[in-house]
């Protein structure tokens, strides 16, 4: 017994070690006054300076954070939607084939998504002329369709989680089944919603595959800007970047962790 | 007069009832169909967005290149005497079939996902199971730090790794440093380095699924086959792996589907050398602009992962009538 969990936690150290010794290198080489990765030129934060007035990271990320806001709310909404029907109607016609249609985007390949959305963008830019173009819409549209699966997803398994007994307890008082739905089962979605919106979010913030299918001339979000500056090597400025990106996400991450054990506990006291 | 008063009078009560006689129709007909419409507007929004999309993929595939915009022809067409003539070709098809490089990347896609697959099994099963065996206090902080590298840039993270093992990185630097190498090993733009990156990127997929079937296992399972006798690995191999199984089966697909289209690490950690099927179509598209072969090798990529797919899905559903 005492053999395994040495074993298991020497797994656990390299493994962890694994996750996060490249994030953190990052971290620390942002702060390398040196151009130079292996050499250590002292601590300097110019990288950070150089990185705001760099125009097209800024116009970049300005742009992704606006895409992403925007996707996120009409995917929480879309979302809410499927996972509704797919927890609370039973089972309807055609349920198997739309909960294919749901869990199919978790796993399809970005270049495939990205193809054929730009090709029907084209078709139907063709057929009725909209969208007229590709950018910022076109991008939008694309992030909305595969965010909305994972909000559905998580909605489904917080609804499955919920008893349904506060709706019935609703019901049965006489409450219409949409007042139900408007004044129980969403409040109680809450906490699904903003994971999902915020999943959503980070997801489009993310994306590089599919935006570089449907974006046009002129809507370079910031992977975009980020790829193309990065394939051709090592640049501070992307090192301290990702710091920024990976310090807000802990951030954020830490705080909603935080505040889910606290509704835990309250949960428990009540 | 006095009839054009009353005359109005009736008019307004009548347009006034009328908007509310249409407001209960229309309340009505809510509260009785609300269950069609929070169906209908995902289902109209998926069927234009995501499957319509693979129709007219299938349809370009079928059609013939040609230097205009859009670079194919048309399938359908109404000729002036109101005929309708369908052009199929299967040119680009007969063109991935002939070509070598494209079963090439096509076989050295699913060999690189499906071995980075087993290592991530390799790697994640006992990193989940010493979490889910670890103290409860201890054991979410552990799962927030397989989730929170899952949550920052996917692109940052590979990014990472070209810092790691470039030629003068940190890698490199150290073995150097510490006298174990003479001179720097070429990591980068390897076979290898597209290993590590799928391995590092698609870990946490793997570990997810694996604790949560592992979280409900029944540690008196494991005591009560050891109490009649059965050694720690005969022990492990008939009670915990099988019952561990649907998380194996979901994070391998979960690592294996999204892994075998990947673009984004061979492009910054592999070599022209090592083909990988996203990489050729997305070069195909943006470089030669082709499309109907980029469509073509959608479709053809589609059809191998149409399996693994639908075994994640029947899983998915499966999962979901349990909970």
């Amino acid at each position: 017994m005492k053999k395994r969990s040495t074993f298991l936690l020497s797994v656990l150290v390299f493994g962890f070690a694994f996750l996060y010794v490249p994030i953190l290198s990052l971290i620390f080489y942002s702060f390398n006054s040196s151009r130079l990765a292996t050499i250590w030129g002292g601590f300097s934060v110019k990288w950070y300076g150089e990185l705001f007035e760099n125009d097209l990271i800024i116009d970049a990320a300005l742009l992704s954070f606006r895409i992403a806001a925007v996707s996120a709310t009409f995917s929480v909404i879309l979302g809410v939607l499927a996972g509704l029907a797919l927890s609370r109607f039973g089972r309807f016609r055609g349920r198997l084939a739309f909960t294919g249609m749901i869990t199919a985007p978790l796993v399809m390949p970005e270049v495939i998504t990205g193809l054929s959305l730009l090709l029907l963008f084209v078709s139907m830019e063709d057929l009725v002329g909209w969208p007229n173009g590709r950018g910022v819409t076109t991008i939008t549209i694309a992030h909305i369709t595969f965010s909305m699966a994972y909000v559905a997803v998580i909605v489904q398994s917080a609804l499955s989680g919920m008893e349904e007994n506060l709706e019935e307890a609703a019901m049965d008082l006489g409450g219409k089944p949409l007042r139900v739905l408007w004044d129980i089962t969403l409040p109680l979605l809450t906490p699904a919603m903003l994971a999902g919106w915020l999943l959503s979010f980070t997801m489009s913030l993310d994306d590089l595959v599919i935006a570089s299918f449907v974006s046009g001339p002129g809507s370079s979000t910031l992977p975009m800007v980020i790829f193309s500056k990065v394939k051709l090597g090592v640049t501070p400025d992307i090192n301290a970047l990702a710091t920024l990106i990976i310090l807000a996400v802990a951030l954020g991450v830490i705080c909603a962790g935080l505040i889910m054990r606290h509704q835990a506990r309250q949960k428990y006291r009540l | 007069m006095s009839r054009d008063v009353t005359n109005h009078k009736l008019s307004t009560l009548s347009s006034g009832s009328l908007v509310k006689l249409a407001g209960d129709v229309i309340g009505r007909l809510i509260q009785r169909n609300w269950k069609r419409l929070v169906l209908a507007v995902p289902l109209v929004w998926l069927l234009i967005f995501f499957i319509v999309p693979f129709v007219i993929v299938l349809k370009i595939s079928l059609a013939e290149g040609m230097i205009a915009r859009p670079p194919f022809t048309p399938l359908f067409e109404w000729a002036e005497d109101l005929s309708f003539t369908i052009s199929i070709t299967f040119e680009s098809f007969r063109f991935l079939v002939t070509d070598d490089l494209y079963y090439s990347s096509y076989l050295n896609s699913l060999l690189l996902a499906g071995k980075s697959t087993i290592i991530c099994l390799l790697i994640g099963y006992p990193m989940a199971y010493g979490i889910a065996r670890s103290r409860s206090d201890i054991r979410g902080i552990l799962l927030l730090m397989v989730v929170l590298p899952f949550w920052t840039s996917f692109l940052l993270r590979i990014y990472a790794w070209m810092g790691l093992l470039n030629k003068n990185g940190i890698i490199n630097g150290a073995l150097l440093s510490m006298g174990i190498i003479d001179e720097p090993l070429n990591m980068m733009f390897t076979e290898g380095a597209i290993y590590v990156g799928i391995v590092y990127s698609y870990l946490p997929f793997m570990i997810l699924p694996l604790y949560a079937t592992m979280e409900k296992l029944d540690e008196s399972l494991n005591e009560a086959a050891a109490d009649l006798g059965g050694k720690p690995f005969t022990v492990f191999y008939t009670v915990t792996l099988p019952l561990t199984l649907p998380g194996i089966v979901a994070g391998s697909l979960l690592v294996f589907i999204p892994a075998t289209g990947e673009y984004v690490i061979p492009a910054l950690l592999g070599n022209y050398d090592t083909l990988m099927i996203g990489r050729v179509l997305f070069d195909e598209f943006f470089s030669n602009r082709d499309w109907p072969v980029a469509s073509a090798v959608a479709v053809a990529l589609l059809a191998f992962l149409v399996v693994p797919i639908m075994m994640y899905q029947h899983f998915q559903a499966k999962d979901g009538e349990r909970s």
